[in-house]
Formats: C-alpha cells, sequence, structure tokens
C-alpha cells in the first residue's frame, strides 16, 4: 500500500473537528477501515469520501453509529437494485418495438 | 423573486414551538438529505429548501423578520435596513457541502444576505467539495469506438475520452471535477452517466449485437448466400438448407467493443423471421400442390 495516500487519522480528526474516539468506534462497528503502521493509525484516502458522508448522517441527521451502518448497508442494497434495473431496462429493449 | 412560505415547507403552523420546527425539520432532513437519495435531483433541492427554512424559523431573530416582513418584503423599510445589516455582518461565515452559492432562493437571499449562513457555525472542518451529476447523450455509434469530447460543466472545460463500449446507464467517475471543497477541502467529483440512443437496426445486450433478417421461404428450404449488415459493414453469410424460422447463428466478433478491452468484441446474433410468399400465382400454386403430394406419400 502506498504510505503516501494514508492520512493519518489524528490529522483527520482535526480537520473534521471530531473526537478520535469516534473514528475508533467507527473503526470497532467496522463502518470504516483503519490501518495500523507503525503503532500510528491511518486511514487511506479513497475511504475520505465515504467518512464524510458518515460525519454528515451523524452530524445532520443525529443518526448514531448503529442506524449509519443500517442506512449504508440499505444504500449499498439500493445501489445493487439500481444497477439491475439498469441492466433490465437494457435487456427490455432487446423485445420492445420487434 | 416568490414569496416562500418557511413554514409550509416544513408543514407546521406559525405558532410553532422552536422544538416542533426542529421535529419537522429533522423529519424531513432524513427523508430528502442527499446521502440519503443519490442521484435525486428533487430531493436535492427539497433539502435545500428546508434547510433554508429551517435556518430562519430556529433563528428568533430571523423568524420574527420573516414573520413581520415576509409577505410584504418589497414594501418594509425595515426590511431594507435588516438587509444592510445582515450584508454587513457575514462575509467570512463558513457553510456546508450542500450551502453552495446557489443553494439559497432569491427570496431567501433577499431577506437575509447571500452569505448568511448559521447553520454548524460552530464546526469548521474541511469538506470535500460537493459531487456533480451529469447527464451525456451519445448515439450507439458514438461509442463503438473510443472517442474524445468535450464537455462543458460549470463553465469549465473538460476532455474526455470515453472508451468503446460504454454501456447504456453507466456511470463514470472523474476525480476532482466536482464543486470546489469548503475551507480548503478536495474538490468533489463528477459523475458522469450515459444515455446511449439507439437508432440502429441493431439491439444490443450488454457486448452482443442482435439484428432479425427476413430469409424468404426458398432460400431458407435449399440454402444459399445472403448479405448482411453488420455494425461495421456488409458481410457474406451463407444459409444451410432447412433453416427454421427464429433460428439463429451466431456471428463471432461481430458484435459491439466490449469495454477497456481495445480490439475485443462483442457477437452478432441473427434470428431469421421466414417470409411466407403472398399473392401466388396459378403456376406456383400447382407446384406447392405437387410438393404436398410427395411430402404425403
Amino acid at each position: 500500500m502506498n504510505v503516501k495516500q494514508l492520512i493519518p487519522t489524528q490529522t483527520i480528526c482535526s480537520h473534521y473537528n471530531i473526537e478520535i474516539s469516534f473514528v475508533d468506534a467507527l473503526n470497532k462497528i467496522g463502518l470504516i477501515q483503519i490501518e495500523i503502521i507503525n503503532q500510528d493509525q491511518f486511514i487511506h484516502q479513497d475511504h475520505i469520501s465515504e467518512f464524510e458522508k458518515i460525519i454528515r448522517l451523524h452530524n445532520e441527521l443525529n443518526l448514531n453509529l448503529e442506524g449509519i451502518d443500517v442506512v449504508l448497508n440499505l444504500l449499498e442494497k439500493e445501489k445493487e437494485l439500481r444497477n439491475e434495473l439498469n441492466a433490465l431496462k437494457n435487456r427490455l429493449r432487446l423485445y420492445e418495438n420487434d | 423573486m416568490a414569496f416562500v412560505d418557511y413554514y409550509k415547507l416544513l408543514g407546521i403552523s406559525k405558532e410553532a414551538t422552536e422544538k416542533e420546527i426542529k421535529n419537522a425539520y429533522r423529519k424531513l432532513a432524513r427523508k430528502y438529505h442527499p446521502d440519503l437519495n443519490p442521484d435525486n435531483r428533487e430531493a436535492e433541492i427539497k433539502f435545500k429548501e428546508i434547510n433554508e427554512a429551517n435556518e430562519v424559523l430556529s433563528d428568533p431573530a430571523n423568524r420574527k423578520k420573516y414573520d413581520e416582513y415576509g409577505k410584504d418584503w418589497k414594501h418594509g423599510e425595515e426590511y431594507e435596513n435588516a438587509k444592510r445589516q445582515q450584508q454587513n455582518q457575514s462575509q467570512h461565515q463558513t457553510r456546508q457541502q450542500y450551502y453552495a452559492n446557489d443553494a439559497y432562493s432569491d427570496f431567501f437571499e433577499s431577506m437575509f444576505g447571500r452569505e448568511r449562513s448559521s447553520f454548524n457555525q460552530a464546526r469548521n472542518p474541511k469538506f470535500k467539495g460537493q459531487d456533480y451529476n451529469a447527464e451525456l447523450h451519445l448515439n450507439l455509434e458514438d461509442v463503438y469506438t473510443t472517442k474524445q469530447h468535450t464537455l462543458t460543466v460549470n463553465g469549465e472545460k473538460i476532455r474526455l475520452t470515453i472508451p468503446a463500449g460504454v454501456e447504456n446507464g453507466q456511470v463514470i467517475k472523474i476525480k476532482g471535477k466536482g464543486g470546489l471543497g469548503i475551507n480548503d477541502g478536495p474538490s468533489g467529483d463528477l459523475y458522469i452517466k450515459f444515455i446511449i440512443e439507439n437508432q440502429t437496426q441493431f439491439k444490443r445486450l450488454g457486448n452482443n449485437l442482435y439484428q432479425n433478417i427476413d430469409l424468404d421461404l426458398y432460400t431458407a428450404i435449399l440454402g444459399g448466400e445472403i448479405t448482411v449488415d453488420t455494425f461495421n459493414g456488409k458481410v457474406k453469410l451463407q444459409i444451410e438448407p432447412e433453416t427454421k424460422n427464429e433460428s439463429k447463428v451466431k456471428l463471432k466478433g461481430k458484435g459491439f467493443p466490449i469495454y477497456k478491452k481495445e480490439g475485443k468484441f462483442g457477437d452478432l446474433i441473427i434470428t431469421f423471421h421466414i417470409n411466407i410468399p403472398t399473392n401466388i400465382s396459378q403456376k406456383e400454386k400447382e407446384l406447392f400442390k405437387e410438393l404436398q403430394k410427395i411430402k404425403a406419400i
């Protein structure tokens, strides 16, 4: 893994004005993935977007961690269904206007 | 500049308490939050509206002003004073990801100034800019080969190489081409959804193309050679004797390019529709009868 793409969790906490305990709790519940290198904790930059989404759900909608977990799972399912729907729509076009 | 009824937007009465406003806002925010409604422009607009309503009604001073001059803001001298006051006081306030400059209605900006935002002022985090969603309409022919397209997104020209074989409804992400980050945060991403219009005689499913071909009865029975159109030209095709109606042949590699696999193609699947002769002559009729007799023996 490219270390340059890793952001220390402490830097993230200060940027987003959140407690390190919040990041730990997210990691424990499996909502984010923390990398540990030489006892320092990092988050991969590709996961920042998802991490920001979690912060927004927590701050703006007052969702607790379990609620966020449920929401993210449902959003993932919805995405899969949308992809499936798109594939089915494309398939349906085969039989339309015959 | 239409009057916006913030009470109606939140579904509350004018006598609503602060708690009722908060509850109504929270309920609607949970319904329309952009993170919960990806690719839903209507929900995004609604979310901005309810935030605007909440921002005004949850602040007692703003609410008072809104209640007093809301409907008649055009004529209120006090409104003008309030407007000047508001504009002076909030030059450096931050705003959340969904509160870009165009996020407020004209009505709101007239009442409270363009930069007014009390939402989450306590926090000052860096946020990634807003992700943009766009649709790009192309013809099937356009995505048969890899081509460069120039798009204009929010005034910025973006040169984009679209690989051959892009699927209808497929979404690609262009990193960093979304909205600017908040407080020096990274820019958002641009998501482009391809809408592929197909006006050709071919139907497409994934990498394969499908085509129906009418075959005359005699060629179907006796076999022969026909010329068929493929997506990139004509090919000669041998018809087997006794070809059945609705039978299919597969022309390998004559389908659509496989996405991001240069030089690889799907197949073209041809379905034969056998035409029964009509308006047949007396002579033909006699010959068919002859054939019928032979078959019956």
